[in-house]
């Protein structure tokens, strides 16, 4: 693939990256679109502020609100009187460096800028300036640099701007430090702060926009997705000769499956819906999507923004209340599942109306893992023969959330679950999976195009550790559970020489491998195709005759 | 005598600074709220999974282990040597002297120079690995100093030109009953009381609140139960009381 940057070199030896010197300002640039007031208003974020006439204007005092420098302290001061980890990670870091070496946007692109702390200090520099005696101190007497402080000025909201849009908010930084300081909860608050400076972020705020008006990231209406259910019930009968539904609003359902609207169009994602619908299906459970709360993703959480992030949750509160059901299920989505497991008890609960027997939410995994061990699927695995899976834990899920009951049941879930519908599985190198996986590289509101090159780049620890068991293990497919992951690697393995058909759903592993009751063999779909095939034939064939007749009896007339 | 009070009110003051700034600290830490649940997962799914991984972190740097094996062995041998070196010193205030703290004093020798060559290791990375150059100021590299002439002019009073130690109790005994007391007006003591008093007043204004601070970190002391127990802030619960969507329209 061609870039006008240099995409990095993988070599699959042991599947990790060698830890880069560092290059100063290699990423340094004008960050991704920014928002226009119009869709900064719908998010109740200040609308007083100027579009930059191009983005080398990004970040100019004359594109800002008025009394910028004021308000953005005024919100850094509301923010870490509100939030207990924001005030405490300002703090307590004593710059050990362990984190230095962890985030995959700094071993990628060698900016130290990206180094966690790094990214941390350009808020935290500010914080120590405007608010600790020793940065007031030491600023007074115009040397705030000796304790590590700095003004708040054009440059740094600049920086703020490009750099807090190069962090994915995966948390891999947190599992390494030895007092949890979280990078993802200082570039969230960043990222507020901005929001309140004239400085959103187009490709979320826009999102948001469209999510808030018609119910899903995607935009699509009600009329279109009930159309792109229905075409895939007519796959899956295509397929399987049974009636499998994918219910749009059905009232009185018992669960109201939330998933991420990249699941109705995008692939491989769809193949992992069809997977949902196949195995709630064959369980006998009564479901239902909603076209209210058509969308698991809660891109809220990408801008740390409370409020935002709660208004979009509440529509799953109200899709649940009006559509009557008594559980909640999540499909295959990373943030979505932060989101769910880790937040939406406290944005939209509490859940009192639900079923109480089962966990609020629950995710899909957490239905298909149980049924496969207890053999109420009934599986082939041989369908999976043509691959060699390895599993990509995606961020948000290993390092913000959980699955089943026990610690690190979100680990052991998925693996199950493909272990008992593949024959083949390997995993990638201990130190890219589990808790330390590496995010994709375009989760936390980075996936999108004006941000290529640093998804590109973010991407190298993940690629290196499959090329390795691509390489050594024979591996052809990785599969994920995750809408971003998904979208990000297909977009992406290609730079890395990769197929983008590697990248495949969890659940379409196990759709593949389910043989659902009453599903015709192969020779008895091709014999129902070829007497179709016949029968259309044979109609064709009969209005022809007629036609003909027809024909022949008007030149007669005439 | 002059020495005496003027060193007196420099501890007196510096232990008031540091008490009272770290309650202050502990105190805004403790009220302000974290709104979500964020335990950087796997996580304990109870209190006492929590007690045990934040007793694991304090005592053992467990992440600090998986992170970077040299910064981990030259943290503990810092700590765990200025753990014994504070405990012997209480020999200096206490009458009777503890038997656990009599205990450690042939320890502390031996603490004082490997503390001194932690520190070195840590002053080292910072000067020679490029990544902790980058995100060191002239702070760390002072606080660095501080600890490391502490250490030094204290092994000099063991080795070099020892002081009178009983004079020196008798000031610290003083100082706890508001007793002046002279004291010996040697360079090397009063530069080593000095710093250790300078340290004492930059603990609650530096990222020496690590010490404190640690235990409110909401990635590490929460436990993982959000789905079994609704968790929510006061403003958050505010919003949801008077039916409103942003803070800004509450009454």
């Amino acid at each position: 693939m061609a870039a006008d940057y240099d995409v990095p070199k993988i070599t699959g030896e042991d599947g990790i990256v060698d830890i880069p010197s560092l290059q100063p300002d290699a990423m340094k640039g004008h960050g991704p679109w920014v928002s226009k007031p119009e869709f900064q208003e719908d998010m109740h974020f200040p609308t007083d502020f100027t579009m930059p006439e191009s983005i080398e204007n990004y970040g100019d005092a004359g594109t800002l609100v008025e009394n910028w420098k004021e308000r953005a302290l005024d919100k850094m001061g509301d923010l870490k009187g509100r939030y207990r980890s924001l005030q405490v990670f300002l703090d307590i870091c004593v710059k050990c460096g362990a984190c230095t070496d962890k985030c995959h946007y700094y071993i990628g692109s060698s900016d130290p800028k990206n180094m966690p702390v790094a990214r941390q200090d350009l808020l935290r520099k500010v914080y120590r300036r405007y608010f600790t005696f020793a940065g007031k101190f030491f600023g007074k007497i115009g040397m705030p640099g000796f304790v590590g402080a700095a003004e708040l000025t054009e440059d740094v909201v600049k920086d703020w701007y490009n750099y807090y849009h190069q962090c994915s908010q995966c948390r891999r930084c947190s599992v390494f430090c030895p007092y949890g300081i979280d990078t993802a909860e200082i570039s969230m608050a960043a990222r507020e702060i901005l929001d309140h400076i004239g400085m959103g972020q187009k490709y979320c705020t826009e999102i948001m926009g469209k999510l808030n008006k018609i119910g899903n990231n995607l935009g699509l209406p009600e009329a279109a997705l009930a159309d792109t259910l229905e075409g895939l019930e007519e796959d899956i009968f295509d397929e399987t000769g049974v009636d499998v539904k994918l219910p749009l609003d059905k009232k009185g359902s018992d669960i109201l499956l939330i998933t991420p609207s990249a699941d109705f169009f995008a692939e491989p994602h769809v193949d992992g819906l069809m997977g949902y619908a196949k195995v709630l299906h064959e369980l006998g459970l009564d479901w239902t999507l909603s076209s209210y709360a058509s969308e698991g993703a809660n891109f809220g959480m990408f801008i740390g923004s409370y409020e935002n992030m709660r208004k979009v949750s509440l529509r799953i509160r109200k899709a649940a209340q009006d559509l009557g059901v008594k559980r909640i299920v999540f499909g295959e989505c990373g943030h979505a599942w932060r989101v769910a497991y880790s937040f939406l008890n406290t944005l939209a609960g509490p859940f009192d109306f639900l079923d109480q027997n089962y966990p609020v939410p629950q995710h899909i995994l957490e239905i298909t893992e149980p049924a496969l061990a207890a053999g109420k699927l009934n599986i082939d695995k041989s369908q999976n023969d043509d691959k060699v899976l390895t599993f990509h834990d995606s961020c948000n899920i290993a390092r913000g959330s959980r699955m089943g009951d026990k610690p690190g049941g979100q680990f052991v879930l998925p693996r199950n679950v493909i272990k008992a519908v593949c024959n083949n599985y390997v995993d990638m190198p201990a130190d890219t999976i589990h808790d330390a996986t590496y995010c994709c590289g375009g989760g936390g509101g980075i996936l999108t195009d004006d941000l290529m090159e640093i998804r590109v780049k973010g991407a190298q620890p993940r690629m290196e550790a499959l090329k390795h068991v691509t390489d050594k293990h024979q591996v052809t497919h990785m599969a994920a559970i995750c809408a971003i992951c998904k979208s990000q690697f297909t977009k992406v393995v290609p730079y890395y020489g990769f197929t983008m058909d590697m990248i495949v759903s969890v659940h379409q592993l196990v759709s593949n491998a389910i043989v659902l009751k009453g599903q015709l063999t192969e020779e008895e779909i091709e014999a129902r195709d070829a007497a179709e095939e016949a029968e259309r034939i044979a109609a064709k064939e009969a209005r022809e005759k007629a036609a003909a007749e027809k024909a022949a009896k008007e030149s007669k007339d005439t | 005598m002059v020495v005496g009070v003027i060193y007196a009110v420099l501890f007196w003051t510096a232990t008031l600074v540091l008490v009272l700034g770290v309650a202050n600290k502990i105190r805004i830490y403790a009220k302000t709220p974290a709104p979500l649940k964020i335990p950087t997962t796997p996580a304990p799914v109870t209190q006492s999974g929590v007690f045990l991984r934040m007793f694991q972190e304090v005592f053992f740097f467990k992440s600090l282990f998986r992170a970077d094996k040299l910064l981990w062995v030259l943290g503990m041998l810092f700590h765990y040597t200025m753990l014994i070196i504070v405990l012997r010193h209480f020999r200096y205030v206490q009458e009777p002297v503890w038997g656990v703290i009599q205990f450690v004093q042939p320890f502390g020798i031996y603490a004082g120079f490997l503390f001194i060559i932690g520190l070195l290791g840590l002053m080292a990375r910072r000067i020679f690995i490029d990544r902790i150059r980058y995100i060191t100021a002239p702070s760390d590299i002072a606080m660095l100093l501080l600890l490391i002439l502490i250490g030094v002019s204290g092994l000099m009073m063991q080795f070099v030109s020892p002081t009178d130690i009983l004079m020196v109790k008798a000031f610290f005994r003083g100082l706890i009953t508001f007793d002046w007391q002279p004291l010996p007006s040697d360079v090397v003591l009063l530069v080593h009381l000095g710093l250790v008093a300078a340290l004492m007043l930059i603990f609650p204004i530096s990222k020496l609140l690590h010490a404190p601070g640690i235990f409110f970190s909401p990635t590490r002391n929460q436990i993982d139960n959000p789905r079994e127990k609704r968790h929510i802030a006061p403003w958050a619960a505010e919003l949801e009381k008077q039916g409103k969507t942003y803070l800004d329209e509450l009454d």
